[in-house]
């Protein structure tokens, strides 16, 4: 019943999923925008963006629950859009788990099978091999109720991959789940990804998650593509403020950009690595905070050092978030790990204490 | 509402519940009075009953109204089902607002003008008045308040249900069959039961609707009490009373243990 | 929702035709067939009334038809003082009985949505179990009471309140007893319904803001509540102006609601085209209250869609 898709050559050229020109209206809001994207086959994909940005709208016109005002969603070479969401070789797993409460586990993972008319002995040993991967092993005759939040997760998990879908899709799986559980979790659906092979597309507003599980994300905001890349890339090589804002925790200097290799700024002349930008042109740089090192001293050699006094220090455990204000008055992020077993951050605030980071620290960003 | 009832609350409510069961607890007991007269209280008798089952016009008139009510209370489930779901999943058709005007208008309208409209479409129809044109009728008053209790549950329902469902392969017609109608089936039996006691009870469309040989228990414990109280009406009226409260009771028991259990999976999601 | 290509799937109209036939013939049409007596003239007849409708007649038919229409019914309705009296007593009964029954419900509905959420179900079951027994039984069970030989008399001439036996019934006390008690679950539990559904952190922000507990409810509770309110008061008023078994079975004979006019009209004048005018006129009467009550159902509808 679900539509053959055409499996792409070995080199993997064509896409497996592929938004062309996609738009989705809601009224007078626009909910995506003329939005254009490829998924390859196998990829672990993450949607991230704030609420409001249009990911979970993608991913239900994927899964056939939207309609698409304008454009089309390739799946495999084929135009799925006129295909209803029971046809599709798709399958999701909701953000509510959204089980049937009528139903035992066994009832919900054979679910989709069901659907296929598959023989009885085929359900059964597909569903004892799906609790298997869920490690769920005996709780195929429990009622929905009687089963703890991850255990209804791990069901959900498995009624959507019984039927070994081309793409799963996943809303925001984890949102429910306490930290640990969390991060346990998310190895186990990379891991799970490896191991079939499946092709998973996951919305997420929390980004620690998407760098951790995804080969390559996609950035969205207001119903627009910011940028699409791997995890490493769009943290090291943010390709415009918005996005380094947006991810992990950066500071902003605006220039302009002199000579190759220099800006001038606010806070003087600084040495970066740039692409060429026409002289006199306002550029940005992005510095990371862990990038930074502190010193009391100003430290002999360093192409770019400034001077400040602690002003805050947010302490993390692991590592300390300091706000150091600078002599234009503007405050610049700097993370630094606590190595010292004693627990006492080597800084206070209130100190005088010198930044300095190497040319090739700061991101610098055209726009 | 956390705060709690205050002292005016509970009096309220008890004085409210109190005036809403007094006459029936009244009507019970006086059922059971061996004298005939309501002042005098005669002591504890089971005589009425005895008359009750002798009485045959009553317990003619007591099965006719039976067969009524379950023949249109399951007609207007059938209905006001239909309804509910054309209200809250078709989108907006053609026609729509006529349509739902016409559903919710029996809600309010007076049933002199209800019956007395079906009687003469009835006339103009040239059709033979009696047990059928009373189910019709019956129907047509009661399909509205399936409607309303079946929608409300409707609106509340989860559709990610659905969507699972459709998403794992089930086309949209099987969805609604497997997963949505068995969650909703407590409306819809709230809904039957409430168009069996409207039926029941009805006095008014009954009488314009009916024909010969079909007199209902309204309309022939109507004709009795206006020639003045007569005590095997108060037990045909006890025996009324338990059946709907014990039904009534059945199914909430029913309902509640079914929505206890979905509820915990509910809520259980949102951990 | 799902996509429009769904919608349009022929199968799936069956779900919409079908209720909607069925309320077209047997609820629409009727008023058609009403309004078309309403202008005919009563004779002694099978049935009583000409001009009869003949469609075999063709044109020529359709005009004799057209022709023999009169007005005579709603001139009699507008002459006749007995019809006036009869509306007015009516609008009178649901305009007050409604107020009564506001009062009267407001608080037990307020009592309930505060009473602890474990007991709310059973509570509203207790309200509407008596709606489920007989309607006939219940007002039945009043004329126990309220007969001169009945409990009522019996408790307050024990009580010394009075002397001798009152007549209760066949007053318009004894209405206005008999329709509060019939229709206040009709108020209540819309009432109860939008209480409930208050969020309690309102309140808790008011009082936080210095508001006490009274001053909150007249500026935060009550004005919260008015669709439920306005919901019950329709569910009330509009029926109560139609009604006949609690006027006919607990008032007197001095003067009549509408629908005990229209049913003297009917079964024993055996006039069936007043009463369709009555019918027609009252309808009209009503109209507004009906619209406003579909308007506020298309509000709820609507806003439980999105």
């Amino acid at each position: 019943m679900a539509t053959a898709v055409a499996d792409e050559g070995a080199d993997g050229t064509a896409p497996l999923i592929r938004f062309e020109a996609v738009s989705k209206h809601f009224g007078a809001v626009a909910a995506v925008e003329t939005l254009t994207l490829d998924i390859a086959k196998g990829e672990f994909f993450a949607l991230l963006g704030p609420s409001g940005c249009g990911k979970t709208t993608l991913l239900r016109m994927l899964a056939g629950f939207e309609t698409p005002s304008a454009g089309r969603i390739f799946l495999g070479g084929e135009n799925i859009v006129p295909v209803p969401p029971h046809r599709r070789p798709v399958n999701m797993m909701f953000q509510s788990y959204a089980l049937f409460p009528h139903l035992t586990v066994e009832g919900n993972i054979a679910f989709g099978l069901r659907q296929e008319n598959a023989g009885r002995e085929e359900i059964a040993t597909r569903v004892v091999e799906m609790l298997e991967l869920t490690r769920l092993q005996g709780f195929g005759a429990r009622k929905i109720h009687q089963l703890s939040g991850g255990q209804r997760q791990r069901v959900a998990l498995a009624r959507s991959l019984i039927k070994r879908p081309h793409v799963l899709l996943l809303d925001e799986p984890l949102a429910a789940l306490d930290k640990k559980l969390r991060a346990e979790t998310q190895f186990e659906l990379m891991e799970l990804q490896r191991k079939l092979g499946t092709t998973f597309v996951i919305v997420t507003h929390d980004q620690e998650e998407a760098m951790i599980v995804a080969d390559r994300i996609a950035v969205m905001n207001q119903g627009r593509l910011m940028q699409v890349a791997t995890p490493t890339e769009i943290y090291e090589q943010p390709n415009s403020r918005w996005v380094a804002d947006f991810i992990g925790e950066v500071t902003i200097i605006e220039g302009r950009a002199a000579a190759l290799g220099t800006i001038d700024s606010a806070l003087g002349p600084l040495v970066v690595v740039n692409r060429d930008t026409g002289a006199g042109k306002t550029v940005w740089l992005a510095l990371r905070p862990e990038k930074i090192s502190m010193s009391a001293e100003r430290p002999g050699g360093a192409k770019n050092a400034v001077a400040g006094t602690v002003h805050e220090i947010g302490y993390r455990g692991e590592m300390s978030a300091y706000k150091v204000r600078l002599g234009d008055g503007s405050l610049m992020k700097v993370s630094i790990a606590n190595v010292n077993a004693r627990g006492r951050p080597p800084y206070a605030e209130g100190d005088a204490v010198w930044l300095s980071w190497p040319p090739d620290a700061g991101i610098f960003l055209g726009s | 509402m956390k705060r709690g009832p205050s002292p005016f609350n509970l009096v309220s409510l008890a004085l409210g519940f109190a005036f809403l069961y007094l006459p029936i607890v009244i009507l019970v007991i006086f059922s059971f009075n061996a004298s005939r007269l309501v002042t005098v209280w005669g002591g504890w008798s089971l005589v009425w009953y005895r008359e009750l089952l002798n009485d045959e016009a009553i317990l003619s008139a007591a099965w006719i109204s039976f067969r009524v009510a379950v023949l249109s209370a399951t007609a207007a489930t059938v209905l006001g089902t239909l309804a509910a779901v054309s209200l809250t999943r078709m989108g907006r058709f053609r026609g729509r607002l006529l349509f739902s005007g016409m559903v919710y208008a029996p809600l309010v309208m007076p049933e002199v003008i209800t019956g007395l409209s079906l009687l003469l479409l009835f006339v103009a129809l040239n059709v033979d008045r009696g047990f059928w044109t009373i189910v019709i009728a019956h129907t047509t008053l009661t399909t509205c308040f399936v409607t309303v209790i079946v929608q409300s549950r409707l609106i509340g329902f989860d559709r990610s249900l659905e969507e699972a469902a459709m998403d794992l392969g089930c086309p949209p017609f099987r969805t609604f069959m497997t997963i949505t109608l068995p969650l909703i089936a407590p409306a819809i039996a709230a809904g039957w039961m409430l168009a069996f006691s409207l039926s029941l009870d009805d006095l008014v469309i009954a009488s314009f609707t009916t024909g010969p040989g079909a007199t209902t228990l309204p309309i022939r414990i109507y004709s009795e009490v206006r020639l003045g109280v007569k005590p095997e009406i108060n037990a045909i009226c006890t025996i009324m009373i338990a059946v709907v409260a014990l039904g009534t009771i059945v199914s909430s028991l029913i309902s509640k243990r079914g929505a206890s259990q979905r509820e915990r999976a509910a809520l259980g999601a949102q951990v | 929702m799902l996509g429009q290509r769904e919608t349009r799937d022929r199968g799936r109209w069956i779900v919409v035709v079908l209720p909607y036939l069925w309320l077209a013939v047997f609820f629409l049409a009727p008023f058609i067939i009403v309004l078309k007596i309403s202008l005919s003239q009563s004779v002694l007849a099978q049935p009583p009334y000409v001009p009869v409708l003949d469609l075999a007649a063709g044109w020529e038919g359709l005009k004799t038809f057209a022709a023999q229409l009169s007005l005579d019914s709603f001139r009699l309705l507008g002459s006749d003082s007995l019809y006036l009296l009869s509306y007015l007593k009516s609008l009178q009964v649901a305009a007050i009985s409604t107020v009564i029954l506001f009062v009267l419900g407001y608080p037990i509905a307020y009592g309930m949505a505060r009473a602890p959420k474990a007991w709310q179900p059973m509570l509203v079951m207790a309200v509407v179990l008596p709606f489920w027994t007989s309607f006939l039984i219940r007002i039945y069970a009043w004329i126990n009471i309220l007969q001169r030989d009945g409990l009522l008399n019996d408790v307050l001439m024990w009580l010394r309140i009075i002397d001798a036996p009152a007549a209760w019934l066949s007053s318009d006390t004894a209405i206005y007893i008999g329709i509060v008690y019939s229709y206040l679950p009709f108020m209540v539990l819309p009432l109860y319904a939008s209480l409930e559904r208050m969020d309690e952190s309102l309140l808790e922000a008011a009082s936080d803001l210095g508001c006490p507990a009274w001053k909150a409810f007249w500026l935060i509770t009550f004005p919260l509540s008015l669709p439920g309110v306005a919901a019950g008061a329709l569910l009330s008023f509009i029926p109560i102006m139609g009604e006949f078994v609690i006027p006919d079975l607990l008032g007197g004979s001095e003067s009549q609601m509408i629908g005990q006019t229209l049913w003297a009209e009917f079964f024993s004048n055996r006039d069936w085209p007043v009463a369709s005018a009555i019918a027609i006129t009252l309808l009209g009467l009503l109209l507004v209250p009906i619209l406003f009550y579909e308007r506020l159902q298309q509000r709820s509808l609507e806003g439980g869609r999105t």
